[in-house]
């Protein structure tokens, strides 16, 4: 019985430094093909937002393009999202300590990860990201449809499509804030980085950020250690 | 009674109007004008109409489009909804009136109202798609249309349409070709009983007036000029019978204004938006340089192995 916030493929290698996997290949490919299909989405969507913007269009083939591909883009954002989300909900649930996290937000922003409770795979501000990236998906795409006029255009009334389009923006804001603070977290979180394009953290970085994951993952690395069917190291 | 409408004209002869005369532009700021030109206005009485669709066929005639052969739906209403290729259609209205119980046929041509304060042309995200002259007239440029059905949203009246052939918007222009020579819109050219009229606002305004008085004269009491205010007034104007409840014509909207959703879309959120976007992004780098990068000590990563090797033992 492993910990909830351990994922298949985490593991632990001693050594000089010590490294930790942290993601699998298939969990690597999947969060960037999320990534870059909202990197996409925002660029389209920011154009139709405001005029100011609207000189992004050129980058999808002009206007008429980048109306088209927008919602398919959404769709493949949607499904690739999704196998992530089935991957990671599970790490993700709320615990006690993320409670204590959030009160000690000031040391969190000033680096004061000595005056920190000992955090699972993955800490508040991480679990945010994922709940608040999940719950503006579901919105996104639900009112998405509604404007989605080529197929949908028949199914709602103006009315309804206009609350849609209003609901839509509004979340587009929102997820582009929750996108801009994990994209600065992993910059300003030295060593993140590594964790999703190698998938390999070292141990001083797990040590650092998530102290009881890396706990977990020794401990169970000795109950393996233990079991006589398993080669001895 | 008025004048028939002139004949066109046999040298060619320059526009009336032009880029130089936008007094809006979609998506974008145009330099207006310094001196507007005459408001143009059509005028479409309701009680003068015989519904012989003769404006419906010269809309389709002069802008060379091709309506699909529909269906019978029940009503002489056909097709049943404006298309993209109908940029107007006669909605009619069987109505009985409570006060005389008498049947009364209520036929309102559809169509693209030219609103002095246009919601397609607000709501549209593409620049120059969507133009206001300054002789009112609110017009599409194809060209530049990106086909996403913002103006659809806009609309206070349902009125553009999106192609499914080319995914472009679509609606009456006003005939802006004809009027910019001197021409009438082709369904006014082709009105048989005069009931659509075509001329500047203010006559337009007072012919309407003559008509009003004609109507209250032979027992309509409530007959009026529907020139919305809601929509800074319209380019297209009707003369109603009933002009106290517009909305027994085929819901011709009572008070039509642009949607406060589609206000707060288009003002308060494209701004607020931008703003907390670009916030969250300077609040980025500024922590940034206040608290400096959150690095990995060696006392971490000694920790670490010290951790994994109390595994090994």
């Amino acid at each position: 019985m492993t910990a909830y916030d351990v994922e298949p493929g985490d593991g632990v290698h001693p050594g000089k430094p010590v490294t930790v996997d942290r993601y699998t290949l298939a969990a690597r490919i999947n969060h960037w093909i999320t990534a870059i299909s909202l990197v996409l989405l925002a660029l389209s969507g920011l154009s139709l937002f405001t005029p100011s913007l609207f000189f992004l269009t050129a980058l999808f083939g002009g206007g008429q393009w980048t109306r088209a591909i927008h919602p398919w883009l959404g769709v493949v954002l949607f499904f690739s999202f999704g196998i992530l989300f089935i991957r990671f909900w599970r790490a993700n649930l709320w615990r006690s300590e993320d409670n204590t996290w959030l009160t000690r937000i000031r040391d969190v922003l000033l680096g004061h990860e000595e005056r920190l409770p000992e955090l699972g795979k993955y800490n508040a501000g991480q679990k945010f990201v994922f709940w608040g990236m999940s719950f503006l998906i579901l919105v996104l795409i639900a009112s998405g449809i509604v404007v989605w006029d080529q197929y949908f255009y028949a199914f709602t009334s103006i009315e309804q499509k206009r609350i849609a389009v209003l609901v839509h923006s509004l979340a587009a804001v929102a997820i582009i804030c929750v996108w801009i603070i994990h994209v600065y977290a992993a910059i300003w979180v030295k060593g993140t980085m590594n964790a999703m394009t190698r998938g390999q953290v070292t141990g001083g970085w797990a040590w650092r950020h998530h102290r009881k994951w890396l706990r977990e993952l020794v401990a169970g690395k000795r109950d393996t250690a233990g079991t006589p069917r398993t080669p001895a190291e | 009674m008025l004048n028939p409408g002139p004949n066109p004209p046999i040298a060619p002869v320059p526009a009336k109007f032009g880029q130089q005369d936008l007094i809006r532009r979609s998506a974008s700021s145009v330099t207006p004008p310094a001196e507007r030109q005459t408001e143009v206005a059509k005028l479409i009485d309701v009680s003068k109409c015989i519904g012989c669709k003769a404006c419906q066929a010269a809309c389709l005639e002069w802008n060379n489009l091709h309506e699909e052969v529909g269906t019978f739906n029940g009503s002489y209403t056909n097709p049943p909804d404006l298309t993209p290729a109908s940029f107007t259609l006669m909605r009619f209205t069987e109505w009985v009136n409570p006060e005389t119980d008498n049947l009364e046929w209520l036929i309102r041509k559809d169509g693209c109202m030219h609103c002095e304060d246009p919601g397609c042309l607000k709501a549209c995200p593409a620049p120059g798609a969507i133009v206001q002259y300054s002789n009112g007239i609110v017009d599409f440029d194809h060209d530049k249309c990106i086909g996403c059905g913002y103006c659809v949203k806009g609309c206070p009246f349902n009125i553009p349409r999106i192609s499914k052939v080319d995914n472009k918007a679509y609606k009456c222009t006003l005939c802006s070709d004809r009027v910019a020579v001197g021409q009438w819109p082709a369904c006014a050219k082709a009105c048989p009983t005069q009931a659509i009229s075509f001329g500047s606002k203010a006559d337009m305004k007072a012919h309407a007036a003559e008509r009003i008085v004609d109507l209250k004269s032979r027992g309509y009491k409530t007959a009026g000029l529907y020139d919305p205010p809601g929509v800074g007034g319209t380019h297209v104007m009707y003369v109603l019978q009933h002009a106290d409840k517009p909305s027994i014509y085929a819901g011709l909207p009572d008070n039509p204004r642009i949607s406060p959703i589609v206000e707060a879309w288009k003002g308060v959120t494209k701004y607020v938006g931008m703003g907390v976007m670009g916030f969250a992004a300077v609040a980025g780098v500024f922590h940034y340089l206040v608290a400096g990068a959150n690095k990995v000590s060696p006392e971490d990563e000694a920790n670490a192995e010290k951790l994994t090797k109390g595994d090994r033992s």
